[in-house]
């Protein structure tokens, strides 16, 4: 068993905690993972993106082979794009569609939106307006999560495990908001 | 013991801390700044009181490392590719004199330019210092070489170069750690003669250096971290793999069997012996690098290639420049090459900026309306965060070549008649090397206006302290700046008319001005009222 997962979005949207969650679930499977990150210039308010790889068995790559991803978990619909050679034929886009607009070009979103539709496997919802309707407007990128993790093969008893620990220095109330955000993802998978 | 989540930055710094190192030196570089950071935050670390501050630059790290393994200590000198152009003369020279303590030297080299000015391989500069290499392809590898790399060094006496790439020290995997090894007592070289390196000294040590290469070369032939797969299925191709590349090839070929014979490659200089037997066994030979074709240049400049082809970088097998991927390597060895669906052509660039409310930008557009009148193109700037202040809106910027060069630029600039000649310099930047420029400036009273943009912070690499912290008025005092034309400003919108009437009255005076616009980085200051508020 094997999951390919890009993560995609702008510095600073919090794709890193995504990926801390999805591989503390991992490793409590015993399972191996990788995981390139992007850190310096590029963090500045450009595009990021994170390879994260979990496996049962050996994983030599740092890198996902273009092609190959099953993924492509974003918090950004923009973003979430940009890494289509990265996508295998069966494999899932799933995405906010909530634009950061940063840059004076930021394309049409309807465009975007049909792209994004036009890949056979996809979830577009504004995990924005989700966040702040059940008042944890910090965690869209948790609600993002939770959308993907039926197509990821984790229960959510094992992600309310990981999300439980990663921020229990961080007190009750963001651990509480964080697993509101979870669920209210899980309703969003097909 | 549990397995640990590493960057491979980290790995090799847990790695040291564990195999008894005394001392870590460094400034930060991406994408090297990680190994001090984990040392900083290691309640290991701090326990055993490991040194663990920032150095001013690479080279007073490079040498302050030297001094620690002078004393008999195990030490770590830190930095990115170009960071060891500023260290080189130590480096270079610790080559000569050996080492007491074992002495790594860690660079990370940035291939794909991610975060860098330019692609330059370190292995050159450890092969031009005849020193061993160690290449790590894995997380676990760069821990393991820490400890390993301290026993060569102390075996043959000699400094260790480590050469890291972005993709593993800015990649996570689980680390499966070692028991400990203790730190080394103090104890002075026992050859008096080790760091002298007067020339009638020098002559010897060098020939010592020559005579020690087989020896290094036996040492790689027996490396645990290279490995020689003679037996193959198919003999058509011959493949060495260095570093990371080595998985990107294990990756391309899947679950099943590389049919091919393959040499991993990670610890330099590369065994020719085991190279010579591969060569004459395969039809035909491809060299897999991440970063510069620098085995590939060594095996043709040995004589390879002259009855089989070397397939590699230089024969555009694989591209000449950036960095690896598992696609690229299967391609070079035509594979199928798999490939999703194109990037659709709505989609647009979205390249780093300056952050929302920086104080740079502040500065900049103040800038620019102050020399609106001459036009563009003088303005010389420096490598850090305000780099991106070439970009626009702002376009404020006109170079960034290296750590320093802002001032001496502006400076030449100055003394061949371009009037106004400005630089524009990070504080951090100027404590690494702003300060011998800017004394240059003084001594030819020149006519420039140094900026230093002071945002109390190394900015680019993610806000580490540095050794100029709130210093910066009397280093200029002190370096001969007159005191009337040290200004200071607060970057802020209310603040821009003043701020352009400061550049212009600047501007005017015809010697060495220096203005610092003086704001705390948004990040270091969300950061910090993050902390405040817990």
């Amino acid at each position: 068993m094997k999951k390919d997962i890009i993560l995609a979005g702008v510095g600073g949207q919090g794709i890193l905690t995504i990926a801390t969650i999805l591989g503390h679930a991992a490793l409590k499977r015993g399972w191996q993972l990788k995981q390139a990150e992007v850190h310096g210039m590029s963090q500045r308010g450009g595009d990021v993106q994170s390879h994260l790889r979990l496996s049962d068995e050996e994983i030599h790559s740092d890198l996902i082979t273009m092609g190959d991803a099953d993924m492509i978990l974003s918090v950004e619909p923009m973003e979430s794009l940009r890494y289509l050679p990265y996508l295998h034929e069966e494999g899932w886009i799933i995405t906010n569609s909530n634009p950061f607009k940063n840059i004076p070009n930021y394309p049409n979103e309807e465009d975007l939106y049909k792209a994004i539709k036009g890949i056979k496997n996809h979830l577009l919802f504004d995990a924005d307006a989700i966040a702040k309707e059940i008042k944890a407007n910090r965690s869209m990128n948790i609600v993002v999560l939770g959308a993907a993790i039926k197509q990821l093969g984790f229960s959510e008893e094992e992600i309310s495990e990981s999300i439980k620990a990663i921020f229990a220095s961080k007190g009750e109330t963001i651990v509480e908001a964080n697993l509101r955000a979870l669920v209210a993802g899980i309703k969003l998978s097909k | 013991m549990e397995k640990m989540m590493l960057l491979g930055d980290e790995a090799l710094a847990q790695g040291a801390l564990d195999a008894g190192i005394s001392g870590f030196y460094g400034y930060p570089g991406t994408p090297s700044t990680e190994i001090i950071e984990y040392v900083q935050r290691s309640k290991q670390a701090i326990e055993d009181n490991i040194h663990r501050t920032w150095s001013s630059n690479e080279k007073t790290a490079m040498e302050t490392a030297l001094g620690m393994s002078y004393t008999g200590r195990r030490t770590m000198v830190t930095m990115k590719h170009v960071g060891l152009n500023v260290a080189a003369d130590p480096f270079m020279n610790s080559a000569m004199t050996g080492s007491h303590g074992g002495l790594l030297i860690a660079v990370a080299d940035d291939p794909s330019m991610h975060s860098s000015q330019n692609e330059q391989d370190s292995r050159f500069f450890g092969h031009f210092a005849m020193i061993p290499i160690l290449e790590p392809s894995n997380q676990q590898e760069c821990y393991d070489m820490a400890f390993y790399g301290f026993e060569i060094s102390e075996k043959f006496h000699t400094p260790v170069m480590i050469r890291l790439t972005t993709r593993l020290s800015h990649s996570r995997s689980g680390v499966q750690r070692r028991s400990r090894i203790s730190q080394n007592e103090l104890s002075k070289p026992e050859d008096i003669f080790q760091f002298m390196l007067l020339p009638a000294v020098a002559r010897k040590k060098y020939k010592n250096l020559i005579k020690m290469q087989k020896d290094f070369m036996a040492d790689s032939a027996n490396s645990p971290f290279n490995s020689f797969t003679m037996d193959a299925k198919d003999y058509s191709k011959g493949i060495i793999a260095t570093g990371l590349a080595y998985n990107y090839l294990r990756e391309a070929f899947g679950k099943d069997p590389i049919p091919y014979p393959v040499l991993k490659i990670c610890q330099y200089p590369a065994p020719m012996d085991e190279i010579r037997q591969l060569y004459d066994k395969c039809d035909e030979l491809y060299i897999l690098e991440e970063g510069m074709p620098v085995l590939e240049e060594k095996l043709i400049g040995a004589g390879f290639a002259g009855t089989k082809p070397i397939h590699g970088r230089l024969d555009g097998s694989l591209e000449r420049d950036g960095e690896l991927n598992p696609n690229k390597v299967a391609a070079a060895l035509g594979m199928p090459v798999k490939y999703g669906k194109d990037i659709p052509e709505i989609v647009t660039g979205r390249p780093p900026a300056l952050c929302v409310g920086c104080p740079h930008a502040d500065s900049f557009i103040a800038l620019n309306k102050a020399v609106e009148e001459y036009g563009r193109g003088h303005v010389f700037s420096d490598i850090g965060c305000y780099t991106l202040g070439f970009m626009p809106p702002y376009n404020a910027i006109n170079s960034c070549v290296d750590m320093g060069a802002s001032i001496t630029m502006a400076k030449g600039a100055a003394d061949s008649g371009l009037f106004p000649a400005i630089a524009v310099i990070g504080d951090s930047t100027f404590a690494h090397s702003g300060m011998t420029g800017l004394l240059d400036c003084i001594y030819d009273k020149s006519n420039v206006v140094i900026v230093i943009l002071d945002n109390s912070t190394t900015g680019m690499t993610g806000g580490q302290d540095y050794t100029a912290f709130g210093k910066l008025e009397e280093i200029c005092l002190g370096l001969g700046v007159e005191k009337e034309h040290i200004r200071s400003f607060f970057p802020f919108v209310k603040n821009h008319e003043e701020m352009t009437q400061v550049y212009k009255e600047e501007i005017a005076y015809e010697g060495v001005s220096v203005i610092i616009p003086r704001r705390e980085c948004v990040q270091t200051m969300k950061r910090r009222n993050k902390k405040g508020s817990k």
